[in-house]
């Protein structure tokens, strides 16, 4: 789009800004088509389950976190926890299963997501523990941002008291008030700026990881009660984050996915504003990119030139859309491939994109359990 | 004095609450005039390995080979395969995502292997040797379910074209075509083309044309005509391949489970099960299998309530690929039956 002479552009910019308004994506028909083959059957998981996140290191070496054996809740405490629900496998750049990362570990409840860091550190996000957790490359554990809410709030029944939901003691997280609009904590966390969240590392239901440079270390929290980006050092502590509830400029609404290019700027997928908002890495916004439906899984791709990568994942009450985008870091879309279903080469709601070469990319899917190896043919 | 009223109070807690769910009325209409089929069961058929044991035995399915399929509610919900001798062969999907509470295995005539898991929501196609081909359904948002603790899963009606709330059954018609009796959270029969996008769905909660009480299990015949086990209204539906309703058989008792021959004549089992729940008033007038045509006529019956051998403690699925020789899967006795007939009158169908 900045190529292009300036009358259009302008044209271009409030029709694109009225399609964003309706949500209507007015020139879908227009975007060329990327012919790509993908195998569906590189990878068997050693337990099946919704494929949340897929990810590569530098040696080919792919990461697979799932939601996969069964969330956990304890009888006979006094309160109710909440152990296991996914697991995370890696792969050698064959497909051949290599091994199990982070067995048993506190905060593995609900996968989300696992991205690998420009070491090969491996970093696991999980929407149920509220936690974010790096694992160095040979699995070992290394840092964790957020807190585990002590136990599950169950909400007053029949047969439950009112006093049964109390909040976790200690704890500055309000639980899972947040999710859904739920509960007492909802989207006021902030203390008064709906979805601001306190200033530190309280997430509710986080969903993506992102690194700079400098290492500096960028939260997308979430898809629960609060609709910030959270940034902290290398070593996990708080520096700032900004954001909150809402449709403007540096405002969420259900924040799916987060990508950095190789200048630290911020790919910010805001899912229910149907649009990828980008920032600096101080949270100064620079530009946003629509008619590219609900972006719900994105990244940047490697190499000089740099693309960013947008699914337009179908709900779980459809087939309509599932298209992904390919994109120019300018915002000019390239093509789309790609459409929902459940057969080979087709999409069940896309959660992860893994595009550490430009044309080379895993695809990973809630819906069919699987992670796909996708190859775009130019 | 205390202790004996809390005996009291847990005793009716414990009979109560299945009660709801049968219907409880007198013996089926057809019994007294239908003959008896005598038959022997084969007693320790399935081999299980050293260490791994039978839970309620609630899904059973033979493939062409005549593998038998076992899905059980054990410590976990496991898919076992055996082979024709009862040896055990392999499991399936194990620790999957999508086994929490199984509730039907079926077989299709490419011979994968289809769980129907009402705890998760989803239903997951093998392939023979234990690939995971399909999913249907969506395993519920764990933490959004916390909001329906304690308790949950009750009907809600929701007929949403992708999730399933407790669905029961699955069959396919000759062309592919996927048909999904849902269940018990919703009151509908669905049905999807092959490659699992959704056609259409019919049939609400009632006793009414085109209405279920829950809809336990279901048949699809080699003309892709369904037959849904209407076990609440005690009734089989039958239904066109467009969900349309043609017919409604309900002289066997209610139907927990019904199955198809796979024969160039084809017979309709259906089971008017002992019901859970410890409640053996119902044992005289319930346990028996009828086996039947295709257009309702009921040609015999075996079997009666019990926990015997070649007796049945609420039988929840069957297979009938061929129609004298039948496994039979309960729920109460922690087992699945082999089961030879032994019609005076053979038919031609069984050879």
């Amino acid at each position: 789009m900045r190529n292009q002479p300036l009358r259009p552009l302008r044209a271009l910019r409030s029709v694109v800004i009225t399609s964003i308004a309706i949500g209507v994506p007015l020139f879908a028909q227009s975007v060329p088509d990327i012919t790509y083959d993908a195998n569906a059957d590189v990878l068997t998981l050693p337990a099946y389950g919704e494929v949340a996140g897929v990810a590569t290191n530098s040696k080919g070496h792919v990461f697979v976190y799932a939601r996969t054996g069964h969330a956990v809740a304890t009888l006979g405490d006094e309160r109710t926890f909440y152990h296991n629900g996914s697991r995370l496998f890696q792969f050698d750049q064959g497909g051949k299963f290599v091994k199990e990362i982070g067995q048993g570990v506190y905060a593995v409840n609900f996968a989300q997501q696992v991205r690998v860091d420009p070491q090969d550190n491996i970093w696991i996000v999980d929407a149920g523990s509220n936690q974010v957790v790096k694992f160095d490359a040979d699995g070992r554990f290394q840092l964790v941002l957020g807190r585990k809410p002590e136990n599950i709030n169950v909400r007053p029944g029949p047969g439950v008291p009112a006093s049964g939901g109390m909040p976790p003691e200690g704890a500055a997280a309000g639980g899972r008030g947040g999710e859904g609009g739920r509960g007492g904590g909802g989207g006021g966390r902030g203390g008064g700026t709906p979805g601001a969240g306190l200033p530190g590392d309280a997430f509710s239901r986080p969903s993506d990881v992102a690194w700079d440079r400098a290492g500096n270390v960028y939260v997308a929290d979430g898809y629960g009660g609060n609709n910030r980006i959270a940034k902290f050092t290398k070593d996990g502590d708080f520096l700032k984050s900004w954001g909150q509830t809402g449709s403007g400029q540096g405002q969420f609404n259900q924040i799916r996915g987060l990508a950095s290019d190789a200048t630290g700027n911020l790919y910010v997928a805001d899912a229910g504003n149907k649009r990828i908002q980008v920032f600096d890495g101080e949270g100064a916004f620079k530009s946003q990119i629509g008619n590219i439906g609900t972006p719900q899984a994105i990244c940047v791709s490697g190499g000089s030139t740099q693309y960013l990568y947008s699914s337009n994942s179908n709900d779980s009450e459809s087939m309509d859309h599932g298209e992904i985008y390919k994109i120019r870091l300018n915002g000019q879309i390239v093509g789309k491939f790609g459409k929902a279903g459940k057969l080979p080469k087709e999409f069940g709601i896309v959660n992860a994109i893994d595009c550490r070469t430009e044309n080379d990319l895993w695809v990973g899917e809630i819906w069919n359990w699987r992670a796909q190896k996708v190859t775009l043919r130019r | 004095m205390r202790r004996v009223h809390v005996c009291v109070v847990v005793g009716l807690l414990l009979c109560a609450a299945p009660g709801f769910a049968q219907n409880v009325a007198g013996p089926a209409k057809a019994k007294a005039t239908t003959p008896e089929i005598p038959f022997e069961s084969v007693q320790n058929f399935f081999k299980m390995p050293a260490g791994v044991y039978m839970g309620e035995g609630v899904g059973v399915a033979t493939n062409s080979k005549g593998h038998v399929f076992v899905y059980t509610r054990s410590g976990e919900t496991r898919l076992f395969e055996f082979d024709q001798n009862g040896a055990f062969v392999k499991e399936f999907g194990v620790g999957s995502y999508g086994f929490s509470f199984a509730h039907a295995v079926r077989v299709d005539k490419d011979d994968n292997v289809w769980a129907v898991d009402e705890g998760t929501n989803v239903i997951q196609k093998f392939s023979p040797d234990g690939k995971l081909l399909m999913v249907l359904g969506k395993r519920p948002d764990p933490l959004e379910q916390l909001a329906l603790l304690p308790g949950g899963g009750q009907y809600s009606g929701a007929n949403k074209p992708y999730s399933f709330h407790r669905q029961t059954d699955i069959g396919w018609d000759p062309q592919g075509n996927i048909f999904v009796t849902d269940g018990y959270g919703d009151s509908r029969v669905v049905k999807y083309d092959k490659s699992g996008r959704f056609i259409k769905s019919a049939g609400t909660r009632g006793n009414g044309p085109l209405q279920f009480s829950t809809p336990h299990a279901m048949a699809v015949d080699a003309k892709g005509t369904v037959y849904v086990a209407d076990r609440g209204n005690s009734r089989i539906i039958v239904l066109d391949n467009d969900l349309n309703q043609k017919a409604v058989y309900d002289t066997v008792g209610a139907p927990w489970a019904v199955c198809i021959s796979n024969t160039p004549h084809q017979y309709l089992y259906s089971s008017n099960s002992f019901p859970t729940g410890n409640n053996f008033d119902q044992a005289p007038i319930t346990g028996e299998v009828y086996r039947m045509e295709l257009d309702g006529t009921v040609l015999g019956r075996f079997g009666k309530a019990g926990h015997a051998f070649k007796e049945f403690s609420s039988i929840h699925q069957m297979d009938c690929r061929n129609p004298d020789e039948l496994y039979v899967a309960e729920i109460t006795a922690w087992r699945v039956q082999k089961i030879l007939l032994r019609p005076q009158t053979r038919t031609s169908a069984g050879q």
